[in-house]
């Protein structure tokens, strides 16, 4: 049989390898970590006839060229068979532009060159057979903070396309929804919302917050009005969670994201609902984003 | 206990650890993993916290908070019971103390070095919860003499295996990683292993006590 895989030949400012990640091992000091837009990446794996929790490449800004080799994982003899969500990006595939959100058929040899994103930031490459790098704890994620998994993707770096399917891809193109315009996400007051002024709850609501250059897989940090804080005691380390608006000194909220601390020493104020999480993940320097507290 | 909202999927319960009988964040957790209520999905011991994930699909934050209560009670009844002694193994970790802040740390704390290694050596610790970084796992039971502040400037690499002091807090670095803790020595038993099941040996709950390697220092 022969053996199929991602050659890549320019890794963009950041690609690294993505699953669901590895929750439940937060009490041993691991977290989650995980694709930023879980979503996209489900639906990814979704149109290449994948597993949804299969492991694919996770593009920072887009940037990435890829030369595919050998017969791809289930696709037939000579080809592989992927799709991209997510960040909406140019793409070619040996030289013809091939549009996002549906399956692409790839012969062995040809570079699939992925430009920027005209919105958004992170864009999914799946593969079907999905990407198979060794699992590190029942993963294949890179967690950035604590350096689990595999090694973010580098120019040279070849990864092997695995065989695990579930059927054949039956969807041309999925209808998305944009990244365009500010992002509005819903919070319900966090665990320790009666730390700050009464008033603290209304202003984030109120006014839109900047997202800064700053963010990465940790945390979306935030620049807007002052949170200020009426409780002055420092807070023991307590247990985090994804979408948490932790306010730090400044009063300006880090919105936690996939790969954030097990444990964090800051309030969280609120909590962004699960649901609006994804959409956070697709939040780039300069845009601005709306608190809908609950 | 107080039941905080920590969003749609999770529940922040904080222990009133002033209370006479009140379970330790880590006894709530082991209790909790053992008789594991509907829908949770995880726990996550820290200071004075367990934070449950949940799946609210199966199961809701007033149905858990009723749970974990149970679960509480049960505990302060036992342990008015028992004593509680906890698991009886202790997890006895070799140490040459040799770090590089062993001087530092004797003079802060006004003893000599042989004393800051016996007091070191003489209390049962216990891991109350892991965090800021996979496998590390923070020591409660330190001798309160050795109760020292984070160095000013922390380092950019503390090597894996260094057994060291801050707060009121004992551990050992599982990697290699930057931080601000006081050194105390070294150990070569490997705390953390990703590919060994479970990875960590500082589990919540576990007991453990360090132990000179080579008899004491000069």
């Amino acid at each position: 049989m022969t053996r199929s895989e991602l050659v890549i030949l320019a890794p963009g400012p950041l690609t690294t390898v993505q699953d669901l990640g590895r929750p439940g091992l937060a009490a041993l000091g691991v977290g989650a970590s995980g694709a930023a837009d879980r979503g996209s990446l489900r639906l990814a794996n979704r149109l290449v006839g994948n597993v949804e929790g299969a492991a694919a490449l996770e593009l920072t800004l887009g940037g990435l060229q890829v030369r595919i080799e050998g017969a791809g994982g289930g696709a037939g003899a000579g080809a592989a068979i992927v799709a991209l969500t997510g960040a909406p990006c140019p793409v070619t595939v040996g030289g013809r532009a091939v549009g996002m959100n549906g399956p692409v058929a790839v012969r062995s040899g040809e570079v699939i060159v992925v430009g920027v994103p005209a919105e958004g930031v992170r864009t999914y490459l799946a593969v079907r057979g999905g990407v198979a790098v060794p699992e590190v704890l029942g993963a294949r994620s890179t967690d950035t903070l604590s350096g689990l998994g595999p090694e973010p993707v580098r120019a040279g770096s070849v990864l092997p396309i695995g065989s695990e399917t579930t059927g054949f891809p039956v969807v041309d193109q999925a209808p998305v929804r944009g990244h365009a315009g500010d992002a509005v996400l819903r919070v319900v007051p966090g665990p320790r919302a009666d730390w700050f002024d009464p008033e603290a709850l209304r202003t984030l609501g109120a006014e839109p917050y900047l997202v800064t250059a700053e963010s990465n897989r940790i945390g979306v940090r935030l620049d807007g009005p002052e949170l200020r804080r009426t409780e002055v005691a420092e807070l023991p380390p307590e247990g985090m969670v994804r979408g948490a608006l932790q306010v730090p000194p400044s009063g300006r909220p880090v919105l936690l994201l996939a790969d954030h601390p097990v444990t964090g020493g800051y309030p969280v104020i609120g909590v962004v609902a699960d649901a609006d999480v994804d959409r956070a993940g697709q939040l780039r320097p300069g845009d601005r984003v709306r608190f809908r507290v609950r | 206990m107080r039941f905080l909202s920590a969003g749609d999927r999770a529940l922040l319960v904080e222990l009133d650890l002033a209370a006479e009988a009140a379970p330790e964040p880590a006894r709530l957790y082991r209790a909790l993993m053992r008789d594991k209520p509907a829908g949770a999905l995880e726990f996550v011991p820290a200071a004075r916290t367990v934070l449950v994930r949940f799946d609210p699909a199966l199961t809701s934050s007033a149905l858990l908070a009723a749970r974990i209560g149970e679960v509480a009670r049960a505990m302060e009844d036992e342990a008015a019971e028992s004593g509680d002694a906890g698991d009886a193994d202790v997890l006895e970790i070799p140490v040459r103390y040799d770090g590089e802040d062993l001087d530092d740390i004797a003079r802060l704390a006004g003893l000599s070095v042989a004393e800051v290694v016996a007091r070191h050596c003489a209390p049962v610790y216990t891991v109350a919860f892991c965090g800021f970084a996979p496998g590390f796992g923070y020591l409660t039971g330190l001798d309160d003499a050795l109760w020292l502040p984070r160095r000013a400037v922390p380092r950019t690499r503390v090597p894996a295996g260094s057994v060291a002091v801050a707060d009121r807090y004992a551990a050992v670095y599982p990697q290699a990683s930057p931080g601000g803790w006081n050194l105390l020595g070294r150990t070569d038993v490997a705390v953390w292993d990703a590919a060994r099941q479970p990875p960590a040996m500082f589990v919540p709950g576990v007991r453990v006590r360090f132990v000179a390697a080579s008899g004491l220092p000069r």
